[in-house]
């Protein structure tokens, strides 16, 4: 069993969550399907083709990194909005990756 | 050559192989429920799945060549170990996931040349399995060749791992670009191809991913596989037809 | 694959009882009449059987025992990989084994689908595994009977996914959104697989003698484990007190009872056993005319309480496989991640210069 190189929590809380977006071959857009995690967004689109496509062909897709996505609040009572409430989730689960990681 | 002689080099190609993607399957299979991550599993899965559907057309198409009209079923297990006609490299036992990314490099870097070749195979069957299978192998390709990167140059115990996981594959590797008798003579007839003949674009791929993986080939051992075309086999054979051939011999003649 | 059998009878509530499904419902609806236009608190969406979704107010026992329920349900979905996964290697036919690694994989994808659901409230996939290796979170324990004989995996996908089919198409109504959407998906992908579980054992029934006995063998140990997937009974003695059904009720997470959703299960299954050519293992089972339903034998209910407990012929097992191929792979997903920041370095680095 190794010990977590990262500081702060295991590496595995390290890799980002994406939300995947799927167009079907004939769709016209693309439509929120679910999310993942994944180290990086080359890693993160080919899980997308294996879990939400199962590898069909003609599909696109489309991942983005949960913490680059800003939400509208649900029923528009608030007349501005606030920035730290503008997270895609409520309670927000995902965690930047740490930029001082040493790999000794 | 006569029509007779060239349906029976176009069945022991296609068993050999059909052989080499049946028995990869089988060792991809054992990953399922033991992969790093589940995503793995899937992904595992699938190019396990591809393979068995490369070696069921293959064997089926084998059994119809050959004039004994076995099925895939009678081939993958009715055949003793001695008339199984896979390489070295497919057969070996499970390791850890570098070992497998290694294997899966240097066998789907072979396949894509392989398919690439055989399209234009002048048996029909052969060309249309090969006409599917160059976008599947190339997204196994894809897929070793991703996490070779990642574990070569990720951590320095990853490095490691992955530089021996390398060193391990190498003795299996020249097995696959060996021309064998059945290979020249599918060759001869329009059928196949020269497994030598696939060597510089899979190594130059293989080379090139392991460079980027700050990764260093190995240097070619001292001793490497020989005789799984012939049906000589190394030890994990034995064990790995017995698991997966047991239940069906155990009741011949069953439908299952 | 769920059931509802892994609540820990000794487990405290999370939330109060509410005296009631009609009661609350009743007392939502009175609220929401009383509201102006265009509320959507949380009482007027689940009033108006509307989803609620991650960005709005919910209350935090709703939230916290739904992220219990869909991580169950996750955990149940990688566990079962297991029993079928064991004889993939050993199917013996290709078509088989090529149709044991297509039902195990869309397994793990349902799996991930649930994962995904389940943070969507506020937790880490990381974290629910961790409680899954601790124990802390269960899974079905269905999933903790050996697959002994090649006829098991028939009745896994006969009668076991038989059973979470039934629990898992009135989820596709579920309060939350995010878990509804999941079980449409799930619910799509599994309408197969309970057709060649089915399909195994037809296959078995009219082949040799020693497949028949196979058969048979094989539902003689599955038939009273499926029954109990769908959780202890609404009443009597080995009920739950209280009762997460009826809070779960309340807010539109559970939609039938259990004892409802066995019942049903059991009159879809007694014909389709007839039609096998299989007896089911229970000599009390009749058909009660007046009902319209089958009657059936007690279940040993001490049984799902032990193997719940942890003592049941695979529960270690099982754990054992999970967390093995987890610390293994640790190497693995540490060098994903060092890649990864690297690769950010390396841009970085190329921005700045």
């Amino acid at each position: 069993m190794s010990t977590p190189a990262v500081k702060g929590g295991s590496p595995e809380r390290s890799w980002p969550l994406w939300e995947v977006f799927v167009r079907g071959k004939r769709g016209l857009s693309h439509v929120h399907v679910g999310s993942l995690h994944a180290p990086d967004a080359g890693m993160a689109l080919r899980n997308a083709r294996d879990v939400y496509t199962r590898r069909q062909e003609g599909v696109s897709l489309w991942v983005v990194r949960s913490t680059d996505i800003t939400a509208s609040s649900p029923d528009e009572r608030d007349s501005f909005f606030d920035p730290a409430a503008d997270k895609v989730y409520r309670h927000p689960t995902f965690y930047d990756v740490p930029e001082d990681v040493e790999y000794l | 050559m006569i029509e007779a002689e060239a349906a029976r080099v176009t069945a022991a190609y296609c068993l050999q192989l059909g052989d080499d993607a049946l028995i990869y399957a089988q060792r991809l299979g054992e990953w399922i429920s033991r992969a790093p991550q589940i995503e793995e599993d899937m992904a595992l899965g699938n190019i396990g799945l591809d393979l068995i559907g490369q070696a069921r057309v293959l064997l089926t198409r084998a059994g119809d060549m050959d004039g004994s009209g076995r099925s895939e079923d009678d081939l993958a297990y009715f055949r003793d170990e001695r008339q199984f006609h896979n390489v070295h490299l497919v057969e070996q036992d499970r390791g850890d996931f570098g070992f497998e990314m290694a294997r899966m490099l240097w066998f789907s870097a072979y396949q894509c040349e392989l398919y690439a070749a055989l399209v234009t195979s002048s048996d029909e069957v052969i060309a249309g399995v090969a006409a599917k299978a160059v976008k599947e192998v190339d997204y196994h390709r894809d897929h070793a060749t991703q996490w070779v990167l990642r574990l070569g140059d990720g951590t320095t115990a990853s490095h490691a791992r992955m530089q021996e996981a390398l060193d391990r594959v190498e003795p299996h590797v020249a097995e696959l670009f060996e021309d064998d008798a059945v290979s020249v003579a599918a060759a001869e007839v329009g059928v196949g191809t020269l497994p030598s003949s696939l060597w510089d674009s899979a190594f130059g791929h293989v080379s090139r991913a392991v460079a980027q993986a700050t990764l260093t080939l190995p240097t070619e051992s001292a001793w490497h596989s020989r005789g799984g075309r012939e049906g000589v086999h190394s030890r994990p054979m034995g064990y790995l037809l017995a698991e997966m051939q047991h239940i069906a011999r155990s009741h011949p003649g069953a439908s299952w | 694959m769920n059931g509802n059998d892994f609540i820990d009878p000794d487990e405290s509530l999370n939330a109060a009882e509410s005296g009631g499904v009609e009661a609350a419902v009743e007392a939502a609806s009175a609220a929401f009449a009383q509201r102006p236009d265009k509320d959507s608190s949380f009482e007027a969406l689940l009033a108006a059987d509307q989803r609620i979704e991650p960005r709005d107010e919910m209350p935090d026992a709703y939230r916290k025992t739904l992220i219990r329920q869909i991580a169950q349900h996750a955990h149940s979905e990688i566990i079962g990989m297991q029993p079928e996964g064991n004889w993939i290697s050993r199917a013996p036919s290709l078509r088989r084994k090529a149709i044991l690694m297509a039902k195990v994989q869309d397994e793990a994808g349902h799996g991930l689908y649930l994962y995904s659901a389940a943070e969507t409230l506020g937790i880490d996939r990381a974290e629910l595994l961790d409680m899954l290796h601790s124990g802390r979170q269960k899974y079905s324990s269905i999933f903790n009977y050996p697959t002994l004989t090649w006829a098991d995996n028939g009745a896994i996908g006969w009668l076991v996914d038989g059973a979470a089919i039934m629990n898992q198409v009135p989820l596709c109504r579920c309060s939350y959104g995010p878990y509804a959407r999941a079980m449409i998906r799930v619910c799509k992908e599994e309408s197969f697989h309970q057709r060649q579980g089915f399909e195994i054992l037809w296959t078995l029934m009219r082949g040799t003698q020693a497949q028949k006995d196979m058969a048979q063998d094989a539902v003689n140990r599955w038939w009273w484990p499926s029954l109990m997937m769908f959780g202890p009974p609404d009443t009597g003695e080995a009920a739950i007190s209280g009762g997460h059904t009826e809070q779960s009720m309340a807010w539109g997470i559970k939609r039938f009872s259990n004892d409802a959703l066995r019942q049903k299960f059991v009159d879809m299954t007694v014909p389709q056993a007839e039609k096998i050519g299989l007896t089911l293992p229970d000599p009390d089972l009749r058909w009660n005319e007046e009902i319209s339903h089958w009657d059936f034998g007690a279940v040993d209910w001490t049984e799902l309480q032990r193997v719940i407990r942890g003592d049941g012929p695979c529960n270690a097992e099982r754990i054992q496989r999970r967390l093995g191929a987890h610390n293994e792979g640790a190497w693995v997903r540490e060098a994903a991640s060092a890649y990864a920041v690297k690769q950010i370095r390396l841009q970085r680095e190329e921005y700045l210069a």
